[in-house]
């Protein structure tokens, strides 16, 4: 019977089918399922976090050149950190099959840009594969590591946040394991890329992506839907769907392959139709594809570049208007509603602690991102994964005085492990005056608790080493080094305070669980309660941003009342952390008896 | 099930951390036992640190697109005042309103800055006449577990929807753990039996 799975289920479950044997990734939305379903369901695949995308790709290089198939997952900009061994695999090419699942998210549901993939694959002369649904996740995964196998190329699989984050209902099959042999084979030649060795290589890619090309012309996925000759629609992934829904009785040509393009096949479909359309999210792709082809083709004049799209933008962009046949918007002003720490968060302690000392800060991606929110506006940097602490030693060595005793670096755990280490070295090599705060929360939070170096544990929760931050910061040649419990907001401020005072680099490390971590739970669990008659209504605690808390005014006030309302908590939301009890001057907020 | 092409179309909104997934979740799988194609879909990640949660559910013949159309949704089951209405626009002029009355303050307005908005219920019957309100905490707290209060409606969405009461009991005992089974089953029934907000 088939199986309701999401994309990402339907990679992890085509990872097991197709005898994939070593699994690497960084958590990523939308591709951290991936790996997760490949560590809980499948033990046959050898599967772990890597430190970043990079190392992930290598290990998966190294598993693929022994013979084995093998599996890289990682989000859009992912790519980027992986991108050094991502452009030379390509000369080197495989040996077992390797398959890069690349996951964009247009519309950036939770990601800093929205670059399309699909220019990596033309970039790097690699085939890209695009699923559509769960069902195609999974079998393109077989595809994928067919074709490296056949061209001895990295294949990319491109997904998107519409497709790992859908549900649909696919068909299992058995695992059948890689036909390869395994072993050390040596071939310098090959996989040595000396500038003599890799001038041999370039003809060779070359020559694989005009081969590749040709197959893209019997390709299974590339696929013609005939319907009325008067439009004919070439898409791919979940633009396809959208299409399909928007007129389904039009001439389709679905793309599985989107890199390289089926010249014959796209030529023959648009001298098969009257008007020919490309639906596609992000950049001009195909289209542009299509017209070095020199066939006439309408694209982005049609669909924006920015943005996801959407059933509603592909009828409007197909047919030029919608049938709108709902109840409309509701004439009131709603609040947002942005994502948001927790309560009990011990960034919400840090940057409390950090507010008191008005920085300057440079952060990067995590949870503690939302920093930056009202009402903490404590994030002045945000660029991509480790950036923090490189841009804060720019702005330190720069500014000199200017900066000195105000610019600090934020950074998580695992994004730290990630990429925050080289910069930390250069900070101390080249001795901007800055303070670095890793905010270590002992997991990768904001992708839902995944483990990493330093948390003790695997993917599939086996014990193992925890890299030690403290160790390795002396290691570089910091000379002050300090170790904070941040829901101790007084002492963490005095402890930024002194270290902002000396003027050499340093660095502190603010050391709690995440409040939603179930394995190492500090937090005791009892809410705090506030006395409403000694509430000033000062709003200290409100602005720690913490949602358990909520300022209620006063709307008719007695006579000699000054305050405009008092602070109260939300016993069903307080885990009792005591941020707020920290700032609290007036002895407001107590412990329930 | 009907032969006909009709997609049903179920919007679940609400806040993260109320449920909203599994709820989806067990529909999804009810809609696929009930011989239903399905799509579904949902947003992850920084949506969920207490963010605006939505999951659209499709199911029918042949369904294509993961996402409803705007106007198309044949029910709008929303666990938030305001977040009803700010999925409004998907709501189609013939689609039913399923409402929990619980407030859940942004942090705009936990913070004083802005205040939550006044009479969001009697907006929503104005422009849904049928809407039902359910007392999603109380309800669920009279069953002895204030985390049924999804099954509960799930439980009243079935009403609007033509699959066998089975399915859903069988989905259910499927889905989740033994000890939870029993609350689930009578927060679903519970839910089921309720006609425009009062229990029948």
């Amino acid at each position: 019977m088939k199986q309701l799975l999401s994309g990402n289920e339907g990679i992890a479950r085509g990872a097991y089918e197709y005898g994939v044997k070593l699994a690497s990734a960084y958590p990523g939305t939308p591709s951290t399922e991936i790996l997760e379903y490949i560590g809980e369901r499948y033990p046959e695949i050898k599967a772990g976090w890597a430190p970043n995308e990079k190392v992930a790709l290598e290990v998966a290089a190294g598993a693929c050149y022994s013979g084995a198939r093998a599996l890289v997952a990682m989000k859009h900009v992912g790519l980027n950190v992986a991108a050094d061994p991502f452009m030379t695999l390509s000369y080197t090419g495989v040996n077992g099959g390797l398959v890069i699942v690349v996951c964009d998210d247009p519309d950036m549901h939770s990601s800093q840009n929205e670059q399309d993939t699909r220019n990596y694959a033309k970039f790097g002369k690699v085939p890209c594969l695009e699923p559509s649904d769960s069902q195609e996740s999974k079998d393109m995964i077989g595809a994928a590591l067919r074709i490296s196998e056949e061209f001895d190329t990295p294949v990319i699989l491109r997904g998107a946040t519409r497709v790992s984050h859908s549900m649909s209902l696919t068909e299992l099959g058995e695992r059948v394991e890689g036909q390869r042999e395994l072993g050390l084979k040596r071939d310098p030649m090959k996989n040595v890329m000396l500038p003599a060795m890799a001038r041999k290589r370039h003809p060779f890619v070359e020559e694989r992506l005009n081969r590749i090309r040709d197959h893209a012309e019997t390709f299974e996925f590339n696929k013609v839907f005939p319907g009325d000759k008067a439009i004919g629609i070439i898409s791919a992934g979940v633009a396809f769907q959208y299409a399909m829904e928007a007129m389904p009785n039009a001439s389709h040509l679905k793309l599985g392959m989107v890199w390289p393009l089926p010249e014959k096949m796209i030529r023959s479909f648009a001298n098969s139709v009257e008007r020919l359309v490309v639906i596609e999210e992000l950049d001009p792709f195909i289209e542009e594809g299509i017209r070095l082809m020199g066939i006439q083709v309408e694209g982005k004049k049609l669909t924006a570049l920015c943005g996801e799209l959407s059933p509603d933008k592909v009828e409007k962009a197909l047919t030029g208007a919608t049938s709108y046949n709902g109840v409309g918007p509701v004439d009131m002003e709603l609040p947002m509603r942005p994502p948001n720490m927790c309560p009990g968060c011990p960034h919400r302690a840090t940057f409390t602690a950090l507010k008191k000392n008005k920085v300057y800060v440079a952060g990067d991606i995590g949870c503690y991102t939302l920093g930056a929110l009202p009402p903490l506006g404590m994030l002045d940097h945000c660029l991509c994964m480790g950036a923090g602490i490189g841009i804060a030693s720019g702005l330190s060595r720069v500014l000199g005085d200017v900066a000195a005793g105000k610019t600090v670096a934020v950074i998580g755990d695992s994004t730290f492990f990630h990429s925050g280490m080289t910069p930390l070295l250069e900070l101390a090599y080249n001795g901007g005056n800055t303070t670095v705060v890793i905010m270590d929360n002992r997991t990768t939070a904001m992708t839902g608790a995944q483990n990493h170096p330093g948390t003790g544990y695997t993917l599939r929760g086996d014990g193992t080493i925890s890299a030690d931050m403290e160790k390795l910061a002396e290691a570089f040649g910091f000379k002050r080094v300090r170790v904070v419990n941040p829901y101790h907001v007084q002492e963490t401020e005095k402890i930024i305070n002194e270290e902002l005072a000396t003027p050499e680099p340093s660095v502190i490390i603010t050391k709690a669980p995440c409040a939603l971590l179930k394995t190492e739970r500090i937090l005791p669990d009892k809410p705090l309660h506030i006395e409403e008659s000694t509430c000033k209504g000062c709003k200290a605690c409100i602005n720690t941003g913490c949602p358990a808390l909520e300022f209620v005014k006063i709307e008719h006030p007695k006579e000699g009342e000054k305050r405009k309302g008092f602070s109260q908590i939300n016993e069903s939301l307080c885990v009792g952390c005591r941020t707020c009890w920290e700032v609290c001057k007036f002895g407001a907020i107590q412990e329930n008896s | 099930m009907s032969q006909s092409n009709r997609v049903y179309n179920v919007l679940i909104v609400g806040v993260g951390g109320q449920g909203i997934i599994l709820a989806s979740d067990v529909l999804g799988r009810v809609a696929a036992a009930n011989g239903y194609d399905v799509k579904k879909n949902e947003i992850h990640g920084m949506a969920q640190r207490g963010g605006s949660v939505s999951s659209h559910v499709r199911f029918g013949r042949k369904v294509h697109s993961p996402i409803i159309k705007l106007g198309e949704a044949d029910v709008l089951l929303s666990f938030e005042q305001i977040e009803t209405l700010r999925y409004f626009p998907f709501l189609s002029r013939k689609g039913a309103v399923i409402v929990n009355d619980a407030k859940i303050l942004p942090p705009a307005v936990f913070t004083g800055a802005q205040d939550y908005p006044a009479g969001v219920l009697d907006t929503i019957r104005e422009k849904a006449p049928s809407t039902i309100v359910v007392q999603g905490a109380e309800m669920a707290q009279r069953l002895g577990n204030p985390r049924v209060a999804n099954v509960i409606f799930l439980g009243v969405l079935s009403n609007y929807l033509d699959i066998p009461v089975e399915i859903y009991e069988g989905v259910l005992k499927e889905t989740l753990k033994p000890k939870l089974i029993d609350v689930n089953l009578r927060a679903f029934h519970e839910g089921r039996a309720l006609k425009n907000g009062q229990a029948a």
